[in-house]
């Protein structure tokens, strides 16, 4: 029998909040030793009292409004109850009953075309903090306690393992375009779990849905839905039932564990946070964040693919990143540059680069203008393409401008005939076997004396103009 | 007349015109712990050495003309649930009898910017849960006025120091009754605020929707005065008010000729103990010998114990079970010994550490918010609450203040209600309803029952309206004088 992939997905991102979610504490806290961003509010010390940090409800919005949501103006929080050390309160401050965000959608790439997945729901939470086990003692460190938290919620509108990676994707370019988070899997700042259940194809009822938690990488989603899906067609093509439970995914083993049963589900006695007045946002507020979104990655496609006429491809490449997205932009906007090339160039050699050696874009030493003259000098016939390479490398490591350093390392291209004429007669002369061959009318050999001549030239002849110069003295 | 029984804004004259000093005031009030609070039990912390030292310190700015707060040199106690940096907070209770806050309560630094004196924190129902003060690890306190009788709660150590004239002023805190109680059993004067008026901050919370800090003292100026120094908005605390503070002080004596007193049927049920009847009604007349026009009001649901207990139980009861999840052993306070699992250390340590009637309220609000039930019992509250919020708006459009007695009987006996908890519960009845409206009421002492024991009468105001409520129990006080 032929299964669907059922999937719905929770996505847990911290904000990048100057202050935590409910005090005045940093929210920063990768690194950072430990306990040393908190006080009375987020270590729960008796009488202490919680004020909404409003950029995190800002943030919030922009991310409901970036996803299609509406947004609710009457928002309430909310106090979800449980006992855990690494909740100081005993009791998380979440969102249960009101959201801040309802009813969106992400567009995504499925095997189809452009398929959009509903979100439920964004809301607003707060972190716990770490724990560390250590032989038989556990220790605490609370700087991550009261970070502001947001989860984004899907419907059961994802079908595979690669739409689900496409739409957590999708949601890290919002948020870092938004500046509402680093999406940083590997640093915890996104956080994810799916709900997986399968069905025969074709049919309209739900299987029982596992969810999976502790899925801590883009990979980890990938390879914990393909592992998860395979896991419960074989229990059903045994006779078996897959049954309501909680797995966390193994990332070194590369399977999912059992949990805990979720019949015994935990009630967390949600009642509205009495320290919290409900919040009444404007509709004009509502409206001004949304007037004053950033241009979103989808939109930035599309105006990518109508202005400069780039392929699907590049364009998936340049806007990943809202900042090399702006980088090419302004290179291509340059007069006189060319979209395309400067396209090549950014997704060629300057990713190489940045992967490379791990740096970002706004740290390079190539100015966007540098790269339209390095490229100028090339249309022009100034340069060859060897000599540019050697020139974009002196700009990566030093910058400064191309036309200086074609000056300064003699790398200007030798387009004068009498000169070049002089160096073809020389390798003519040194490679009879070769003029013969081409004579003989294998043009082939005629890169082979191209590569002499570039080499007599020390690389800066003018290629274009070897090959004619070679056919002519040849004859051929 | 000692120096210990003097009232603050008398002894604010005295200390201005240098006939005392801080230190002799401060040293009177701590004499008189000395004598009598091995028997009443009023405070579980004393610090008479930080209070003597802080008492030099404002004589010596007195002597040097330096400029010093409304409240400069008088003495202060507060109930052990506000947290003073420093300072042991124990809430009565075992789970945090070592915890030191790290953090002054906002009406902590407010009452230090006035230049007030803290000596010693008061006895207290174990997390203000009761209405007697014998709910506290470290015993009960006993009504100054008769030894025999509790002094109500939970905020009982507050108004029996001051009624035992240990302290000038005391603050306490009011979630369904503890500062107007036990002002009234004790015959002292003692306010609950508008919800919001005082920043919670640093209050220990029981039911964070209805607690409220307020002060309890001798008289009605006192009150005043102590109200002045606490109020105001705290952007700690997102459920503090932001309206300005007006001056509690400058009408206070204006008299209360043509202001409405409602008086509400269903607060006279046939069943109610003659004499608080009586007390009541004789209240309401002098006032309208002094001024006031008496006038007739209902409140159907807020006048109901049925509906107003309830509620409030309820209500509490769930915002207390969350509140105190905190309390695990983890992070500060008492922690169970031994070699313990993570289930265990949590079971033992809150076994150990609470009393039973905060496990009992914290079982009673844990089942209220569960699933299946949430709906029948704490949604329900809710709804309920709305309806007793606007019976009391109703009835303030046809009268400035309303008058009801405080508590449906003078101060029991100890131990005569603690096998019965319902009982216990009814001492709240004409109480609990005001903090559910978060309107402000007020307890002064009006008459004395046949067993010599007080009889208090509770003013209600609509809300922010302290200085028409303080300035109607200014003009009761001068009738009982
Ligand atoms: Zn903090």
């Amino acid at each position: 029998m032929r299964y669907e992939t059922v999937i719905g997905m929770e996505v847990h991102v911290e904000l990048q909040t100057a202050s935590k979610m409910f005090c005045g504490c940093a929210a920063d806290h990768f690194q950072v030793e430990a306990n040393t961003h908190i006080c009375p509010v987020c270590t729960a010390q008796p009488g202490a009292l919680p004020v909404i940090n409003g950029r995190a409800m800002e943030l919030t919005a922009m991310t409901g409004l970036a996803l299609h949501c509406q947004i609710r103006p009457h928002n309430v929080f909310a106090r979800k109850n449980y006992l855990y050390p690494d909740l100081p309160k005993g009791y998380q401050v979440s969102q249960y009953e009101l959201p801040l965000c309802e009813d969106g959608w992400v567009e995504i790439t499925s095997e189809d075309g452009p398929k959009k997945i509903g979100v439920e729901r964004v809301h607003l939470e707060e972190d716990t903090g770490k724990l560390q086990h250590t032989g038989r003692a556990s220790l605490i460190d609370y700087n991550r306690a009261g970070v502001p938290l947001m989860e984004i919620v899907t419907d059961a509108s994802i079908r595979s393992a690669d739409e689900a990676f496409d739409y957590l994707n999708k949601i890290r370019q919002v948020v870092r375009y938004l500046g509402a988070s680093s999406g940083d899997m590997e640093k915890g700042a996104m956080r994810c779990e799916a709900n997986i259940s399968i069905r025969p194809e074709g049919s309209d009822e739900f299987g029982t849905k596992v969810e999976v938690k502790n899925l801590n990488s883009f990979r980890a989603v990938r390879n914990a839905i393909a592992y998860e899906v395979e896991r419960q067609q074989q229990v059903i093509e045994e006779g078996g039932q897959v049954r309501q439970v909680t797995m966390g995914w193994d990332e070194q083993m590369g399977v999912t564990r059992e949990q805990r049963s979720k019949e015994t589900s935990e009630d967390y006695r949600y009642f509205p946070e009495p320290d919290l007045l409900d919040v009444h946002l404007e509709v004009e507020w509502i409206n001004r964040v949304g007037r004053e979104l950033p241009e979103l990655p989808a939109d930035k496609a599309a105006r990518f693919s109508e202005i400069y006429g780039l392929n699907q491809k590049d364009i998936a490449v340049l806007i990943e990143d809202a900042a090399v997205a702006a980088y090419f932009e302004e290179a291509a906007q340059h007069s006189g540059a060319d979209p395309k090339s400067v396209a090549n160039w950014v997704t060629g050699e300057i990713f190489r680069r940045l992967n490379d050696e791990d740096v970002l874009i706004a740290d390079a030493k190539v100015s966007p203008a540098a790269l339209v003259e390095l490229l100028a000098l090339v249309k022009d016939g100034a340069i060859n393409q060897n000599a540019a390479r050697e020139v974009f490398t002196e700009l990566w490591e030093k910058g400064g401008s191309p036309a200086a350093i074609v000056e300064t390392k003699g790398l200007k291209q030798i387009s004068d005939t009498s000169e070049l004429d002089e160096a073809v007669a020389k390798v003519i002369e040194a490679n009879p076997d070769a003029a013969e061959k081409i004579k003989d009318g294998n043009l082939k050999t005629v890169q082979f004396l191209m590569g002499q001549v570039m080499k007599e030239t020390r690389g800066k002849a003018n290629p274009q103009l070897v090959q004619e110069l070679i056919k002519k003295q040849l004859r051929v | 007349m000692a120096l210990n029984e003097a009232t603050a804004h008398e002894l604010i004259t005295r200390l201005q015109q240098r006939e005392v000093t801080a230190r002799e005031l401060v040293q009177a009030t701590l004499d008189r712990i000395d004598a009598v609070d091995g028997q009443i039990n009023a405070f579980i912390s004393i610090d008479a050495e930080g209070a003597l030292t802080h008492a030099d310190e404002i004589d010596r700015r007195r002597a040097k003309n330096e400029p010093l707060g409304p409240l400069a040199g008088i003495p202060i106690a507060l109930k052990d649930v506000l947290c003073v940096r420093g300072g042991r907070t124990t809430c009565g209770s075992k789970i945090l009898e070592h915890y030191i806050a790290p953090y002054d309560a906002t009406a902590v630094a407010q009452l230090r910017a006035a230049d007030a004196i803290i000596i010693g924190k008061t006895n207290m129902d174990e997390f203000a849960m009761g209405s007697s003060c014998e709910n506290s690890y470290f015993g009960p306190t006993l009504n100054p006025r008769d030894p025999e009788r509790v002094p109500g709660g939970s905020s009982g150590g507050s108004a029996a120091a001051v009624a035992a004239d240990e302290t000038i002023l005391a603050l306490g805190t009011d979630t369904g009754g503890s500062v107007r109680q036990p002002a009234g059993y004790c015959g002292v004067v003692g306010l609950k605020p508008t919800y919001g008026r005082v920043s919670r901050y640093g209050l220990v919370a029981y039911a964070s929707s209805l607690d409220q800090i307020g002060p309890i003292s001798k008289d009605v100026e006192d009150t005043a005065l102590l109200l002045q120094a606490i109020a105001g908005h705290d952007p700690r605390d997102s459920t503090s008010i932001d309206v300005p503070v007006p001056d509690y002080l400058a009408g206070l004596k204006d008299g209360i000729k043509g202001l409405k007193v409602g008086l509400a049927q269903e607060h006279f049920p046939a069943g109610l103990d003659a004499e608080v009847a009586t007390a009541a009604q004789s209240a309401a007349a002098t006032l309208a010998d002094a001024g006031a026009e008496l006038v007739d009001v209902q409140l159907p649901v807020a006048g109901h114990p049925e509906y107003c207990i309830g509620t409030y139980y309820l209500i509490a009861m769930g915002e207390a079970s969350a509140n105190l999840t905190r309390y695990d052993g983890v992070k500060y306070g008492h922690r169970a010994e031994g070699d313990l699992n993570l289930q265990e250390m949590y079971l033992r340590t809150r076994s150990e550490g609470f009393g039973e009637e905060v496990k009992r309220r914290i079982m009673l609000g844990t089942y209220a918010l569960s699933a299946g039930y949430y709906d029948a019992y704490y949604r329900k509250a809710q709804q309920v609450r709305t309806l007793i919020r606007q019976d009391f708006e109703k009835a303030f459009t046809t009268c400035d203040i309303l008058l009801s007695p405080v508590a449906p009987t003078t101060a029991f006996r100890l131990g005569e209600q603690t096998d019965d908890p319902l009982q216990m519960y009814l001492n709240d009845i004409y109480t609990a309803s005001v903090n559910l409206a978060g309107i402000p009421g007020i307890s002064v002492p009006y008459a004395n029952g046949a067993d010599g024991l007080p009889i208090g009468i509770q003013l209600l105001a609509p809300p922010l309206e302290e200085a028409k409520l303080l300035r109607m129990a200014y003009a009761l006080e001068r009738t009982t004088a």
